[in-house]
């Protein structure tokens, strides 16, 4: 028994759960295990595919029951504060060095509970994107719409000219990140009052009437195709010229990166209409389970240090189409979206406008049920006010 | 001494089974319908409160709409397979060339896996590139077909694969019952001038009775479980239009850290389904005692 | 009278013919996709025979497809459930058959209770019961591990198994049972002599079915495994949530084939004595 603890003390295996399977996250997290196993650790890969990391939470809370939960998970938003007042995930403070310095202080607070570091964040996605295809904008002689009348003005225009005017991908995923954008054009109290802390009153207020009216209005100038099409399809769409605009957070960069297009010349990337002093965040991390409620193994704390390396952060950033989050990394290889992000960032941070996006932000069950009040109101007939009462009254139950 | 262990020798055989389906599914259960009286979260937390859970449940609108469309999947999928299922054993209870080929080709379907078979329906009912398409292309404008982009119409694409799936053998546990009915009452039927269908309708299919209720047995049992084929052709869209009852309890005891509904919905399920198999297994008991 | 018959016989062929290719269209639509390459899968003619058979699909699903930080396919998972599946279904299906000839012929008091008791197993839907079988494989050490995912997959096919073979012996008369117990036999030595060489055909669905069950299973598979022993169902649903951009619907559709080939093969090869095992008596109530 001793001698089988000492043999796996010596080759140090780290189980890693995550559901990055493909392409440019597939890449990113090579190049971390890669890493790893210069050091001498065995990186045991617990890839889990499908429904946006729903599959690896569920093994997750299976594996964490039956007391043997992986080593290393990745994960996000309010979940990391759950799982650390459960006691079951390994503190970094000891580790954490000059993190405070080096992370944006929204950032910062978002990986931890109680004064003490839970999680170490790979890189920083910025939501409120949206892209234009360049050439089909300069076809129609339209501008970078800055509100949401501009943005009706321009999806006309592509109609006219028999282009999609919108890509969209109907799954409640993508309802949902084009319905946070409406409410973050509302400004940033709003949507910190509405979304983060549903507020009931800011829920019923005339302003979210107003925001379904907007997802209703939209929704004409999505085409037919739309059920279950994953969103990668839709920014395809938009790539290929077949559609003008996307609403899709940084990562869909990858696509238009891997299809060998050039911000600027090829597309436009921009902040949604309304939201142009905000950078809505997401920040993917990694937590550590306490194993046999042992602290921190030496294969654990070398993984969260690592994933702080500025080489490690430049890298992977560029593979997801992200930023760094250690704001000490040089951008030099980044392109002009990549860049702009950066700075925008660091505006918004000062400006207070540095908010959690809806699926950092706010706890998975109040999460889905915003979702379902969207993606419900989209596939009917539902007016913006009993859409509103829904979501109000979600938010009580959740 | 061996009578003795001769009378418990039975029990002795039976007590592995029996004792792991009491830990495995009478304790889990209980463990479970525990849990819905409690405020679990994230992980189950043993501390109880009631009601709650179950208010929340009912004061739910996805769970009603899930309820529903489980209604309108389980009805329309358990008699059109019935219906398909026996006209083509019975077609194939005509000595038939080919029968075994054409057996193998309707008993396939049972072979994929529910994600697989999800999958291939999804696309070939996608408005963009599937069946409709086709059509299109032959010429055919107007066909487009577009249930699974409408809410209203899509959970019967979900019928339709689930009828493709299990259809074939549907059909072959009729044939094995028709081929299992004494052949001398069909002969003095005919001689006695009666037709076909006359012959089908008194004489053999109530005869082959406790099939229909085989049939209906894992029909339901296959309605209540179903959940990859969903999640692979709809994952429960439009909307929540072809969530079933077991997509929304995974998704609230996993994926929304909601374990205490999640409890509670699947605890309503067993109730259904206790609510379903009692009438329909007294009612068979019943009718195997009288016809004994 | 006889063109009566044949105008019927055309109508009856007719109908089975159009039910078997309506049956074959997804299938067929699969296969074909799986040869094609992404530029002809563009062009977006569904049913068309590819214009030229390209096999580097396959070969990707099959070997070097990303699953994650791996990149070599399906193969891995495919032999991790070839491991699992095979004593689990010959384990569920001999439980099943001593059940069931227990249950049938060795009549008890309180038999009925305790069939219709082990029947509720087949009814309760699986999500439900995930956590406590965690707990209950962690505190046993054997959570994550094939062993762990056997048992699962044996207990919860015991219903089924039961069911199946006591309707087969409930047919077998008694008397059969009570000459040979005068002779001397016990209940096993019936068993292994009498009810277990009358059994090949019922044995035949027995294993067919549960073949299926196991090997198409994801959830349990997903959640009990581990790292090591990940089964091929777990591979696909990674493999076909991988693709980033042009989705490769020829390298998800050639690893959906490659995930049920065995199960195809064992319906195409046995599905004769499946329908034939079920004629055996497995339906007659």
């Amino acid at each position: 028994m001793a001698g089988a603890v000492a043999a796996q003390a010596q080759t140090q295996d780290i189980e890693v759960l995550h559901y990055w399977t493909s392409g440019g996250e597939s890449k990113a997290v090579n190049v971390l295990r890669q890493r790893l196993e210069k050091e001498g650790i065995n990186w045991k890969d617990s890839a889990i595919a499908g429904g946006g990391g729903a599959n690896a939470m569920t093994v997750l809370k299976t594996r964490a029951v039956s007391g043997d939960p992986p080593a290393a998970v990745q994960m996000r938003g309010p979940v990391i504060q759950d799982w650390a007042d459960q006691g079951a995930l390994v503190g970094l403070n000891a580790i954490a060095g000059n993190w405070n310095r080096e992370l944006p202080p929204a950032i910062d607070a978002a990986l931890k509970y109680k004064g003490t570091y839970y999680a170490v964040p790979h890189w920083i996605h910025r939501v409120n994107w949206m892209y234009i295809n360049k050439p089909a904008l300069d076809k129609v002689g339209g501008k970078v719409p800055t509100t949401w009348n501009e943005l009706f003005d321009l999806a006309d225009k592509f109609k006219a000219a028999g282009i999609i005017p919108i890509a969209h991908g109907g799954t409640p995923y993508h309802d949902g990140v084009y319905f946070e954008g409406i409410v973050q054009s509302m400004g940033v109290d709003f949507y910190r009052k509405a979304i983060l802390e549903q507020d009931q009153a800011t829920l019923t207020s005339p302003k979210m009437v107003e925001v379904f009216d907007i997802l209703r209005k939209s929704q004409r100038y999505f085409d037919d195709g739309i059920q279950g099409r994953p969103w990668n399809i839709a920014a395809a769409m938009v790539i290929e010229g077949k559609a003008g605009m996307l609403f899709m957070g940084d990562w869909a960069k990858g696509e238009f990166a891997n299809a060998n297009k050039v911000p600027g010349v090829d597309y436009v990337c921009a902040a949604r209409p309304g939201t142009e002093g905000m950078f809505t965040f997401i920040a993917d991390t990694f937590v550590f389970f306490k194993q046999r409620n042992q602290p921190a193994t030496p294969a654990q704390n070398k993984l969260a240090s690592m994933i702080m390396d500025p080489a490690y952060q430049a890298e992977a950033a560029l593979y997801k189409g992200a930023i760094p989050a250690n704001t000490t990394v040089s951008l030099s290889n980044f392109d002009d979206c990549a860049k702009k992000s950066s700075n925008d960032m660091q505006g918004a941070s000062r400006a207070n406008g540095l908010v959690p996006a809806m699926n950092q932000g706010i706890p998975e069950a109040m999460l889905g049920a915003v979702r379902d009040v969207v993606t419900r109101f989209l596939n009917s007939n539902q007016d913006s006010q009993s859409a509103v009462q829904a979501l109000a009254r979600a938010a009580r139950n959740n | 001494m061996s009578i003795l262990f001769d009378r418990w020798l039975p029990a002795v055989v039976l007590a592995p089974s029996v004792a792991a389906s009491l830990l495995f599914v009478y304790i889990f259960v209980f463990l479970n319908g525990y849990l819905s009286f409690t405020s679990s979260r994230l992980l189950p937390r043993y501390e109880f409160v009631g009601l709650d859970r179950y208010r929340e449940l009912f004061d739910n609108d996805v769970w009603w709409e899930s309820v529903a469309n489980l209604f309108w999947f389980a009805a329309p999928f358990i008699v059109i397979s019935t219906i398909v299922g026996l006209t083509l054993a019975i077609l194939l209870d005509q000595r038939i060339r080919a029968e075994g080929a054409l057996r193998a080709i309707y008993l396939y379907p049972l072979a994929l896996s529910q994600v697989v078979a999800g999958t291939a329906w999804q696309w070939l009912m996608n408005p963009s590139l599937g069946l409709s398409h086709v059509a299109e292309q032959l010429g055919w404008r107007g066909a487009s077909f577009d249930w699974l982009s409408d809410p209203s119409r899509a959970i019967f694409c979900v019928v339709i694969a689930a009828v493709w799936q299990c259809t074939g053998f549907v059909a072959a546990l009729f044939l094995a019952g028709l081929r299992g009915v004494d052949e001398e009452i069909v002969k003095a039927a005919q001689v006695d001038g009666a037709s076909k269908p006359l012959i089908y309708r008194r004489i053999v299919l109530p005869t082959i009775r406790p099939v229909f209720f085989s049939v209906m047995l894992i029909l339901t049992h296959l309605a209540i479980k179903t959940f990859d084929l969903v999640v692979a052709m709809t994952a429960g869209g439009p909307g929540t239009s072809t969530i079933l009852p077991t997509i929304f309890m995974y998704t609230y005891a996993f994926e929304r850290g909601r374990m205490g509904i999640g409890a509670a919905s699947a605890m309503m399920m067993l109730a259904m389904v206790v609510a379903i198999l009692v009438p329909l297994m007294y009612l068979e008991s019943r009718a195997t005692r009288n016809a004994a | 009278m006889p063109r009566e018959v044949t105008i019927g016989r055309v109508a009856i062929y007719a109908t089975l013919i159009v039910f078997a290719l309506i049956f074959l269209t997804p299938i067929y639509v699969t296969i074909v996709t799986s040869f094609k390459s992404l530029e002809e899968l563009r062009r977006g003619d569904l049913l068309a025979l590819p214009a030229r058979f390209e096999y580097a699909a396959w070969i990707k699903a099959w070997s070097t497809a990303c699953t994650g930080v791996r990149c070599d396919g399906l193969q891995p998972f495919f032999f991790n459930s070839v491991k699992m599946v095979i004593p689990a279904v010959l384990l569920s299906s001999l439980l099943g058959s001593i059940n069931g000839y227990v249950l049938a012929q060795w009549r008890f008091p309180g038999a009925d209770i305790v069939f219709t008791g082990l029947l509720v197993g087949f009814f309760i839907p699986f999500q439900a019961i995930l956590l406590p079988a965690a707990q209950f494989l962690g505190f046993f050490g054997i959570a994550n591990t094939i062993g762990g995912l056997i048992l699962i997959h044996v207990v919860y096919g015991i219903a089924f198994t039961t069911m199946l073979f006591r309707n087969f012996y409930v047919n077998i008369p008694v008397e059969l049972v009570k000459a040979a117990r005068v002779d001397g036999a016990g209940l096993f030595m019936i068993y292994r002599r009498i009810f277990l060489p009358l059994s090949l055909p019922i044995f035949m669905v027995c294993i067919i079915w549960q073949f299926t069950q196991i090997w198409n299973d994801f959830l349990f598979g997903v959640v009990f495994s581990g790292p090591a022993a990940r089964p091929v169902t777990v591979g696909l649903n990674n493999l076909v949530n991988t693709s980033e951009g042009v989705k490769e619907f020829n390298v998800d559709m050639a690893a959906a084939l490659i995930t049920a080939l065995p199960t195809l093969l064992v319906y195409i090869l046995g599905g004769r004595y499946f329908v034939r095992g079920l004629m055996a008596g497995a339906v007659k109530g």
